[in-house]
């Protein structure tokens, strides 16, 4: 058992690490206004900075300008970063999930076209899969693509919680493109210039007041022909399984990557006499933040997983559920121990405590992660399903027909 | 990074079942309830797999091996509900080897049988005082060591001593005129020296209460870390010991949510038993990952091993009691019957949960530990 590095480990963080000291001066703050072009703007250099040393798309094969080495390393440079409290690449979606997608579906062209502008934040990326109807049931998606007679295709639909749509030049969409076939049949995988007639993005405003995400809205958006087909038409599902794989590979490569853990939370508990002493305190404090370190070392099992080539699995969304209750429960009791001081919306813990509902749901919520594990890992029976082998067009009229009825 | 298990631990766990294998453990475990002369002597078995010793460095006659081994023991134990003399002895054989007796070969192979008086070691509230468990609850004041010229001599009582009963040598930690710790080894047959056999509710744990009235005892040259250590290691065992406990639960209640029909389909296949099985695989799974903890902690970071071992217990501890209940409701009423092998589960839940300090002490020792780490931040 050894959690150290190997001695080539430990020279690429040591070289990792003298080339962010040389460079942090230049770097943004880690965190900022996604509003504030200027800010957005040195982030994309920042990218571009680390993209020509190397340190973008670490696990990208080297054809397609990677580095072509090993999970670990990305987590090296990740960890380097976070020390240095410097920021890591803007473009999470384009580096983490739809680079990798094209790289596994895309064809010669788009790899030779999108890859590189993405590795150096020229283009940034966005994912436009779930819709106000389609989340964690996401092959239920009903933005339509419409080929036109001159062999271009029109999509049109609303896109939901869609990071970095503001400033990101391609999105990657799912959209239905034949209604009269079961729902995850008739689906494919589109490219949509972000800055095409018809695209439209507003922030999305949660419980904090703030607008981490956005809706975008596409009307009759003409994307361009097949060339703009990732995967395939009709390939849609299939495409986007792949993406949700790499999207596990990502959170499975930063398992304290939302920032929630023990020692960030002791602190504040230690500054306040009375709270050290009361024993139930101590109990709910002791209790959660034995579930946060159980995620540092899930991490780092799920590492040890990679390192020998295997590919995480759902079980991954177990770490996601542990994480989220584990940081409510200690948004909790700060506020229990601090009293409405806590909720002081200019305050770190008001906006965790506003933050944590919605993040119970990303990615699918705990209702369907807990399905998804009972019945992938476990091998449970799904409950029964009346959607299975019906055309979409007649699974919505029947929708339709029970609300009215 | 690699926190796969090595060829030999692998081998070391699957020797563990396939000895443990041997005996209808869970059998006893019932019977052991009416009668408890039908629990079969693992003793034999423990002496013959080496696990007397394996914490006992090898130049000493043990197989020095570390911690974390002796937790993939401690999970096969749990797993069969054995009522094997591990948690108890572990412990005590790692302080005598810190303390260098000579009996150590002995203890090694087995001949000689140890056993472990816990004493929990102040906290970052309770400072400088160590106590044991009390009986009818809750902590009482640590052995005083006491005696004249140089003949120590052990006086107190502490209850609910695994493994303490059948034990030829007792490790007690005690406290000196001045409040300090020292280790000490006590012959079970000498005078001041009783052992009252106790078993309560779960037929597969040996417990006794330990009274010492001016015992005559031999000190250890232990240090307080090493006194510190010897509880931790102690809650770890018991943390392995349930994840072994848990996995078993856990693959009873999924084989019959498969294969148990309601209203024409499994009842696995409903969402409400399907996510209290899976709510059963997280915790599982969370205290899995701190076994690897409290297993690198002890061998590569002795100065957290205290949280680690502490998380954990927390983790596994509260895993035990889910899933022992989760069994039960999974199954449905005949789980709570006499002839069913879930309440055994349930039962030894409901005892582990109460021994060495309790699940509740260690929750407030994570809390403690790392109030101590950021009061060192803060300078």
């Amino acid at each position: 058992m050894d959690l150290d590095d190997s001695p080539e480990q430990a020279q690429y963080r040591a070289t990792v690490r003298s080339w962010i000291e040389q460079h942090r001066s230049s770097a943004p703050p880690a965190r900022g206004d996604a509003e504030d072009a200027a800010y957005i703007e040195r982030r994309r250099t920042w990218q571009r900075e680390m993209a020509e040393e190397g340190l973008v798309g670490v696990t990208w094969p080297k054809e397609f300008g990677g580095q072509g080495r090993g999970p670990l390393e990305q987590v090296i440079v990740n960890q380097e970063l976070n020390a240095a409290d410097a920021p890591g690449v803007i473009d999470v979606i384009g580096i983490g999930l739809m680079g990798p997608c094209i790289i596994a579906h895309g064809s010669e062209e788009q790899k030779s076209r999108y890859l590189a502008p993405m590795l150096h934040a020229d283009e940034v990326w966005c994912q436009l899969f779930s819709e106000p109807g389609a989340g964690s049931d996401l092959a239920a998606v009903q933005t339509r693509a419409v080929k036109q007679e001159d062999g271009n295709w029109a999509l049109t639909g609303q896109k939901v919680w869609t990071t970095n749509a503001q400033f990101s030049a391609y999105g990657m969409c799912l959209a239905r493109t034949d209604a009269d076939v079961p729902k995850h049949k008739g689906l494919t995988m589109f490219i949509v210039p972000m800055d095409a007639e018809g695209v439209s993005t507003h922030g999305l405003r949660q419980v904090s007041g703030e607008a981490e995400f956005n809706e975008v809205f596409l009307d009759g958006v003409v994307v361009g022909g097949d060339e703009m087909v990732v995967g395939g038409v009709g390939n849609g599902w299939m495409t986007a399984l792949t993406v949700l794989m790499f999207e596990r590979v990502m959170i499975g490569l930063s398992a304290e990557g939302f920032g929630y853990s023990a020692d960030r939370f002791a602190p504040a508990l230690a500054a306040v006499p009375h709270a050290r002493t009361d024993k139930e305190v101590r109990k709910r404090f002791g209790q959660l933040s034995a579930e946060l370190l159980a995620i540092r070392f899930a991490g780092f099992r799920a590492l040890s997983a990679l390192e020998n080539g295997q590919i995480p699995g759902p079980e991954a969304g177990l770490s996601k559920i542990t994480t989220v209750n584990a940081a409510i429960a200690a948004g909790e009791l700060l506020a229990d121990v601090l009293g409405p001081d806590a909720l002081d919306e200019s305050g770190e813990w008001a906006y965790m405590i506003s933050f944590l509902p919605g993040l119970k749901s990303a990615g699918g919520t705990e209702a369907i992660l807990r399905n998804t594990v009972g019945e992938r890992v476990l091998g449970l029976p799904p409950e029964p399903r009346l959607d299975k082998g019906i055309p979409f067009a007649e699974l919505r009229a029947k929708e339709k027909q029970a609300v009215a009825s | 990074m690699n926190l796969s298990l090595s060829d030999e631990q692998v081998f070391l766990r699957d020797a563990a079942r396939g000895a443990l294998s041997r005996f209808d453990t869970l059998e006893a475990a019932r019977t052991g309830l009416e009668d408890a002369a039908t629990l079969p002597d693992l003793w034999p078995t423990a002496v013959e797999a080496g696990w007397p010793g394996m914490l006992i460095p090898e130049d000493a006659g043990g197989a020095g091996l570390a911690p974390f081994d002796a937790m993939l023991v401690a999970e096969e134990i749990g797993r069969a509900l054995a009522g094997v003399p591990f948690l108890g002895v572990l412990p005590a054989t790692v302080l005598l080897a810190a303390g260098g007796d000579d009996r150590l070969a002995a203890v090694a192979g087995g001949q000689t049988r140890v056993a472990y008086v816990p004493a929990r070691p102040p906290g970052d509230l309770d400072e400088p005082e160590w106590t044991t468990d009390a009986a009818g609850g809750g902590r009482g004041p640590a052995f005083q060591a006491g005696g004249a010229e140089g003949a120590l001599a052990l006086s107190g009582r502490a209850a609910y001593v695994p493994d303490a009963h059948g034990a030829e040598l007792l490790v007690v930690i005690a406290v000196d005129e001045r409040g300090e710790p020292v280790a000490a080894v006590v012959e079970a047959g000498a005078s001041g020296v009783a052992v009252e056999h106790v078993q309560r509710y779960d037929a597969t744990r040996s417990l006794a209460h330990v009274t010492l009235e001016g015992a005559p005892a031999r000190p250890l040259s232990c240090s307080t870390e090493d006194m510190g250590r010897a509880w931790h290691l102690a809650q770890a065992l018991i943390a392995a010991e349930a994840v072994g406990t848990v996995a078993a639960a856990h693959e009873m209640m999924l084989a019959y949510a498969k294969e148990r029909f309601t209203f024409g389909r499994a009842i696995g296949s409903y969402q409400a038993v399907k996510h209290e099985i899976v709510e059963v695989l997280r915790q599982l799974e969370n205290a899995r990952s701190l076994l690897f903890y409290a297993g690198w902690a002890g061998e590569r970071r002795p100065e957290e091993f205290a949280l680690a071992a502490s998380a954990a217990r927390t983790s596994a501890g509260g895993a035990l009691d889910m899933a022992a209940r989760a069994n039960i409701n999974v199954h449905g009423g005949i789980g709570a019957t006499w002839e069913h092998d879930a309440p055994l589960y349930f039962r030894r839940a409901q005892v582990t949960r109460r021994l060495v300090g309790g699940h509740g002490d260690a929750a407030d020792r994570v809390a403690g530990e790392l109030l101590l780490v950021a009061d060192a931040a803060q300078g």
